[in-house]
């Protein structure tokens, strides 16, 4: 697992591509024909400002709308659209604008709750807890303490979510998703709300994951000098359309990216 | 008592082949790693010891050269002293949190040619300075999280090292050579440089061998009666000579196991799973633990709130005296035993202190209250009197003679007299050996016959034979008939009286003591609302003559304590006055760590200290102030000054002849 180069993107292998896609909630149309690509190993950034189509391109990507017009390929298949379950086995997870945890359940098994996917013994087995149930359970529980070594946070494991800090709240959402050992990780603006010291801790894990676990990542971020300083490439939207694609330095050079968040004369 | 090291041990790689040898299988060091206690018996430290040790001097590390520890307290940073000094390199730890600047200075000060660092972190300020130390020739690191993709021409993960000397020691002759070099490490050799954080001027660093850690170690396990089967939390900075006696050292000795915290956070927490019988803290552990368990009893239920103060006062009444084994009527024993039941064994879990049989507090003096509160449940909470020339020890306070006020007697084989200034001196086997590559600070500190000054100003109770500490020997002053003052040992004194925050006390040069005094604007309040007595302003309060009267009782029992004190008792406070306005950080009275600015007050407030000395009922004073909003002002008093009558002191020819 070694972190790509910027060589290696650029040539790089596609992971997940959207191809023509539109998206409307009766006459709004959220998305409007937009086509960009997610490739092997990048941090992709999606930026646009408000009202843009952001999240809701996340929940084409991960299954949960379902776009009029448009196919994804997702690891070389094609089709028109994902399943949520087939986008979590296929690889892919997320983490949400606004926390979504269990709230009442401690830090440890919220993470516990991503390797569910990765369980093999059925109900039955799950409840008597023994034999067979017992060791698979300690192979996960080997990677979520992995997890929560990573993301440093040993001393909140067995205190409910509930209780915590919210940007200790989205570190465990992060741990969470990072335990389905995902290909590909969504991360709807992991740092809203965070002051500036909890924003560089998460700007470190974000990399350390693609660094460390070779995760590709795709996050929708508000927050600009986090945007440019970890994506490889950025893509912009602005009224569901795609107004810009590339490097964090070509975007910012763009001129309709700039018109589009300083507004221009009409 | 576990069987103790014979004497050719007489240095820590010997003494860890011993403890492999005589209790091989038993757990010497612990690591929570993963959520799950990692344990190591003292045969396995060998083995890791030895590899790492083998692997150093495949790096190029020989006899005499200095390596540097940098982190906070893991297995791996523990053993690279024991590994370094095995071929006899000396090792240098650093503090953890020191920045990039303060840590090139030892490095390069120290000469040092390989830095062991924990993590990332360390490994980056390394980085950050490596061209201002040529002598740097290499890095190795612990953890390797995010170090994947540095250059690592000059930097080796522990795990690499390791390899190495594991892969060299397959050579039988590799293995004897090594064997060898440890039975040629001598007791008089340097053991360790460690480097005194400095608050005053550059750091400096301590040499000791390993005589004067092992048998300082051995001393205070004797002192306490300290075994194999001690269990201790090692989490305090590993380049402080606390962790390196009672996490290092005194483990050698004794055999003990030492546990290593997760993360600095979880540090209550582990401790609560090991159950420490032997611990060590600063005052401020202690307290935040009790203001913890009081802020969250605050937010308990009614019935539980209500049993948790019921047994909590009594326990202030009786814990104490069944603690020191006093006499004490069989009814409150019963009931003591009740809240232990209910309360006090519950508590202690919680604090992680259900089996302690021993627990220090040291590095500054410790309220009563907080002292009492731990002692009261039962804790065996006792002071010492250390510092890093001495190897830690001076004085401890002996099991069943414990006060809040003093530091104890000279440990085992402990000299110390106090000269004609009151500065404290001591003797002892674990007296360094000088600061490095600073013979003029060494002269400085130790007298050529042996004697260390300590820089602490202090005495022995003449009632209990304890040493106190009363103040840095450069702040205590004379009367003009030569009695010692030392002031911050009377603010103290005062400032433990909730009513009163602040107390300036002067006396040097003068005739007699005299204080300026600020109350405390919550406990005064309240007590005030309490009394009916009504008040339009800080101001007014503070001049209230029943506030007077309040505070005249406080000065005055003070003034019986130092009586009682035998030494100071010529220090008594004559005159004191209630300052009209609070002393502030923002007017510079105060230091940015709420330290009284006493030479600077003086000259702000020199009409009232002129009227102190002069003999005047009141005196007005006009000083500036600022407001929080960086506005400036004018505050304009006229303050009185009270009279104290003198407590005739008793001569120690009439306490004969009673």
């Amino acid at each position: 697992m070694r972190a790509p180069s910027e060589s290696d993107i650029a040539a790089g292998e596609v992971l997940l591509a959207v191809e023509n896609v539109s998206l409307s909630f009766g006459g709004v149309k959220a998305i409007r024909d937009v086509s960009f690509d997610i490739r092997k190993g990048e941090i992709r950034a999606i930026i646009g400002p408000n009202g843009a189509g952001k999240t809701s391109m996340l929940n084409v990507i991960n299954g949960f709308y379902t776009p009029q017009e448009g196919r994804i390929t997702f690891r070389g298949q094609t089709r028109n659209k994902m399943r949520p379950h087939d986008a979590a086995a296929g690889g892919i997870a997320r983490t949400f604008q606004n926390v979504a945890l269990f709230r009442g359940m401690t830090a440890l098994d919220n993470i516990m709750a991503g390797r569910s996917l990765k369980m093999h013994r059925g109900l039955f087995w799950q409840l008597i807890r023994f034999g067979p149930a017992m060791a698979e359970e300690v192979e996960h529980r080997l990677r979520v303490e992995e997890i929560i070594d990573f993301l440093h946070i040993q001393h909140i494991r067995k205190v409910p979510v509930g209780r915590l800090p919210y940007g200790l709240q989205k570190r465990v959402e992060l741990g969470r998703a990072l335990a389905m050992e995902p290909d590909l990780l969504l991360l709807d603006e992991p740092m809203a709300g965070m002051n500036l010291e909890e924003k560089e801790d998460m700007s470190r894990f974000v990399l350390d994951v693609n660094q460390h676990y070779g995760t590709t990542i795709a996050l929708i971020e508000h927050d600009m000098g986090v945007v440019m300083d970890l994506s490889d490439r950025v893509v912009v939207l602005d009224y569901g359309q795609k107004i810009a694609d590339g490097t964090p330095d070509e975007v910012k050079k763009n001129q309709a990216v700039i018109d589009a968040y300083l507004g221009v004369a009409h | 008592m576990g069987a103790h090291a014979p004497a050719d041990a007489d240095t820590f790689p010997k003494l860890l082949i011993h403890n492999a040898r005589i209790r091989g299988a038993r757990p010497a060091i612990r690591h929570k790693d993963l959520g799950i206690w990692q344990t190591w018996t003292w045969a396995q430290v060998l083995d890791e010891v030895r590899a790492f040790s083998v692997g150093l001097e495949e790096l190029g590390v020989k006899r005499g050269d200095t390596i540097a520890i940098i982190g906070s307290n893991k297995p791996r940073l523990y053993w690279a002293m024991c590994a370094a000094q095995a071929i006899g390199a000396v090792p240098v730890p650093i503090y953890a949190d020191s920045v990039a600047d303060e840590m090139a200075y030892v490095l390069d000060h120290a000469e040092v040619k390989i830095a062991i660092a924990e993590n990332q972190e360390q490994v980056d300020k390394l980085l950050s300075v490596s061209d201002k130390l040529p002598k740097l020739a290499h890095i190795v690191y612990d953890e390797p999280r995010g170090l994947r993709d540095y250059d690592h021409a000059r930097l080796t993960w522990i795990d690499q090292v390791q390899k190495n000397g594991r892969d060299a020691l397959k050579d039988p002759e590799r293995l004897r050579r090594w064997e060898r070099s440890v039975a040629d490490t001598r007791g008089g050799d340097l053991a360790i440089i460690l480097y005194t954080s400095g608050t005053t001027g550059r750091p400096k660093g301590v040499m000791l061998t390993h005589e004067n850690v092992l048998i300082s170690a051995r001393n205070g396990n004797l002192f306490d009666q300290l075994g194999e089967n001690e269990e201790v939390i090692a989490y305090l900075p590993i380049a402080w000579v606390g962790d390196h006696i009672f996490s290092y050292a005194q483990s050698y000795v004794a055999g003990f196991c030492v546990n290593c915290p997760e993360a600095g956070e979880t540090v209550v927490e582990d401790r609560r799973e090991i159950g420490t019988t032997y611990a060590f803290a600063p005052p401020r552990i202690y307290e935040n633990l009790l203001t913890l368990t009081m802020v969250r009893m605050e937010d308990a239920g009614a019935l539980k709130r209500r049993m948790f103060h019921f047994f909590i006062d009594f326990a202030r009444k009786w814990g104490e005296k069944i603690l020191n084994g006093e006499k004490v009527p069989l009814w409150a024993r019963l009931v003591y035993k009740i809240g232990d039941f209910l309360v006090y064994a519950p508590l202690k879990n919680r604090f992680g202190l259900s089996k302690i049989r021993v627990g220090y507090t040291a590095g500054e003096a410790i309220g009563p209250e907080i002292f009492r509160f731990y002692r009261a449940l039962g804790v065996n909470l006792k002071q010492l009197y250390g510092q890093t020339e001495a190897s830690v020890y001076i004085t401890a306070q002996p099991d069943g003679e414990i006060y809040a006020d003093t530091v104890g007697k000279p440990n085992i084989d402990v000299d110390v007299k106090i000269d004609d200034s009151g500065e404290v001196l001591f003797k002892s086997p674990g007296v360094f050996q000088g600061y490095y590559k600073d013979p003029e600070k060494t002269a400085e500190t130790k007298t050529p016959d042996g004697w260390v000054r300590t820089g602490d100003a202090g005495f022995f109770d003449p009632k209990t034979g304890h040493l106190k500490i009363i103040d840095r020997a450069k702040d205590v002053g004379r009367l003009n008939d030569g009695t010692l003052f030392a002031p911050k040992y009377i603010e103290n004194k005062l400032k433990f009286y909730p009513n009163i925050k602040e107390a300036v006390a002067y006396g040097d040069k003068r005739d007699y003591v005299t204080v300026m005094l600020n109350i405390d604007l919550v406990a005064v309040g309240s007590w005030a609302e309490r009394n009916n007595i009504i008040y339009g302003s800080y101001q007014e309060l503070a001049g209230h003559p029943r506030v007077y009267e309040m505070i005249e009782k406080h000065v005055d029992e003070v003034n019986r304590s130092l009586v009682e004190e035998g030494p100071m008792a010529g220090a008594q406070i004559r005159r004191f006055l209630i300052l009209h306005k609070e002393l502030d950080a923002d007017d510079g009275e105060l230091t940015r760590t709420q330290k009284v600015r006493r030479g600077f007050i003086a000259e702000r407030y020199q009409p009232l200290v002129t009227a102190l000395y002069d003999g005047s009922k009141e005196a007005d004073i006009s000083t500036e102030v600022t407001f929080e909003d960086g506005r400036k002002g004018v505050i304009s008093a006229r303050v009185a000054i009270r009279d104290l009558t003198p407590i005739p002191v008793r001569k120690p020819a009439m306490e004969k002849a009673a």
